[in-house]
């Protein structure tokens, strides 16, 4: 399963894991089953649509991807909070 | 002991004091991010915070100690059939039914709680309103900020939605009526003034001793209804200027409103440099400044829509207000004088009385 890697407040979210493995054959489904596994990461990455948040990055394997990107079973997601993003 | 809850560009700061000295900062949490509004529920002593990150984006917190463990009401998300997201979440306010709260967001959406503020469901009534395609948001985005309910009737419920007037219900929400007669929005063309559903609401506050009296402050105009919001007349005759952004009142007194003018739309600061805030205890026939105790020239605040709030009513009703600033000020004799609440927070968002 690809494997998604997180950063605090996420990690924090997420039982203080820095790194997951979890289902899915695209981005968003693989975020997903972060919200199914962890429900309180829940709409912090994904909005309502499925849509990844305009200032959170989603890189796989190096390249910053969108929700509909394919990802394989060795791919490595890293979700990081952009530098656009910062409170006004 | 008094609380207020001030929600600031960084954080959620609870203060605890007696006045009239500064209060003390008893915690702050949600640091880093914009706490829009933060309100408590005095029937159930529980707290609620809207919280935006600027990365991970909107949701309502709520606890029963505010220094202890936040949840997060998920169930306060649109729907995924109405193909929306939420961009923020801009009040919460007790309803008259047992456990219920209504919750006003952007874009321009209602939320009922009907258990004390665990979960929530998105008002149809309001959402599938034909003329939404042609609603246009203000420069806040299409905010669904005021809710005022009727005391005793939780059927009647009446909202105010930026830029797009005032709504009322007699049915508990299944229908919504527009309210709109008499608003003048300067900002547009004198030909389409009647047409448009351009209306820029920025605050609305219903007098509880008579409900069917309401006072509107908006984009460029302070308003009174005595019909429930249905016509509304102009009483801004008297201030030193019709823009602004909160407007609250006295329980006690369905003649008395409160507002803090500032300079225009294109200069959103305190008039002359001063802080004042105008009373009136006639319906808005006269304005009378308050001032006693507030900053003196120079001083050019700006006191956002939900930073100014009131507890108790009466000679000794407290006054609350917060600028972007960071100052928090207070009055404890119905703005007879004023003292420094705070002097130095963060930009300040909204002001509760807890």
């Amino acid at each position: 399963m690809p494997v998604v890697l997180l950063r605090s407040p996420l990690r924090d979210l997420a039982g203080g894991r820095r790194s997951l493995q979890l289902p899915g054959t695209t981005v968003g489904q693989v975020l997903r089953a972060l919200e199914g596994e962890w429900p309180k990461t829940t709409g912090w990455v994904l909005d309502e649509r499925g849509v990844i948040r305009r200032h959170v990055n989603v890189f796989v394997n190096g390249e910053r991807a969108s929700a509909d990107v394919p990802v394989a079973d060795t791919d490595r997601l890293h979700v990081l909070p952009s530098i656009t993003g910062g409170s006004r | 002991m008094k609380e207020l809850l001030v929600g600031t560009k960084k954080g959620l700061f609870v203060l605890r004091g007696d006045g009239p000295e500064a209060f003390q900062i008893v915690t702050r949490v949600f640091e880093g991010d914009v706490v829009e509004y933060a309100m408590r529920d005095p029937r159930s002593g529980r707290y609620f915070a809207s919280v935006t990150s600027g990365f991970y984006g909107p949701r309502l917190m709520w606890t029963d100690d505010p220094a202890g463990t936040w949840e997060h009401a998920a169930t306060l998300a649109m729907p995924t059939d109405t193909d929306a997201t939420m961009e923020r979440i801009w009040v919460v306010r007790v309803g008259e039914a047992p456990g219920q709260l209504w919750a006003g967001i952007d874009p321009a959406a209602l939320f009922e709680s009907r258990d004390g503020g665990t979960t929530w469901e998105l008002n149809r009534g309001l959402w599938n309103q034909p003329s939404r395609p042609g609603w246009d948001p203000g420069n806040g985005g299409l905010c669904l900020h005021s809710i005022s309910t009727w005391p005793g009737d939780p059927q009647r419920l009446s909202l105010g939605i930026s830029a797009v007037g005032t709504w009322h219900t007699i049915d508990g929400g299944e229908t919504w009526t527009p309210g709109t007669k008499g608003l003048v929005p300067r900002y547009m063309p004198e030909e389409l003034r009647e047409t448009t559903t351009a209306l820029c609401v920025h605050n609305l506050w219903r007098a509880p001793a008579m409900p069917e009296r309401l006072f509107l402050q908006f984009h460029g105009g302070v308003y009174r209804s005595d019909d429930a919001g249905s016509t509304w007349i102009d009483i801004a005759p008297g201030l030193p200027s019709d823009f602004g952004f909160p407007i609250v009142g006295d329980p006690a007194d369905p003649d008395s409103a409160f507002v803090i003018p500032m300079n225009a739309d294109i200069d959103r600061v305190t008039v002359d440099g001063q802080v004042r805030v105008y009373e009136t205890r006639d319906a808005g026939t006269t304005w009378t400044a308050r001032s006693e105790g507030l900053p003196r020239y120079p001083a050019y605040l700006t006191v956002l829509r939900e930073a100014f709030d009131r507890g108790g009513q009466g000679a000794t009703m407290g006054l609350w207000f917060g600028a972007t600033s960071g100052e928090v000020f207070g009055s404890i004799d119905a703005a007879a004088s004023w003292f420094t609440v705070a002097p130095r927070l963060a930009p300040v968002t909204s002001v509760r009385v807890a």
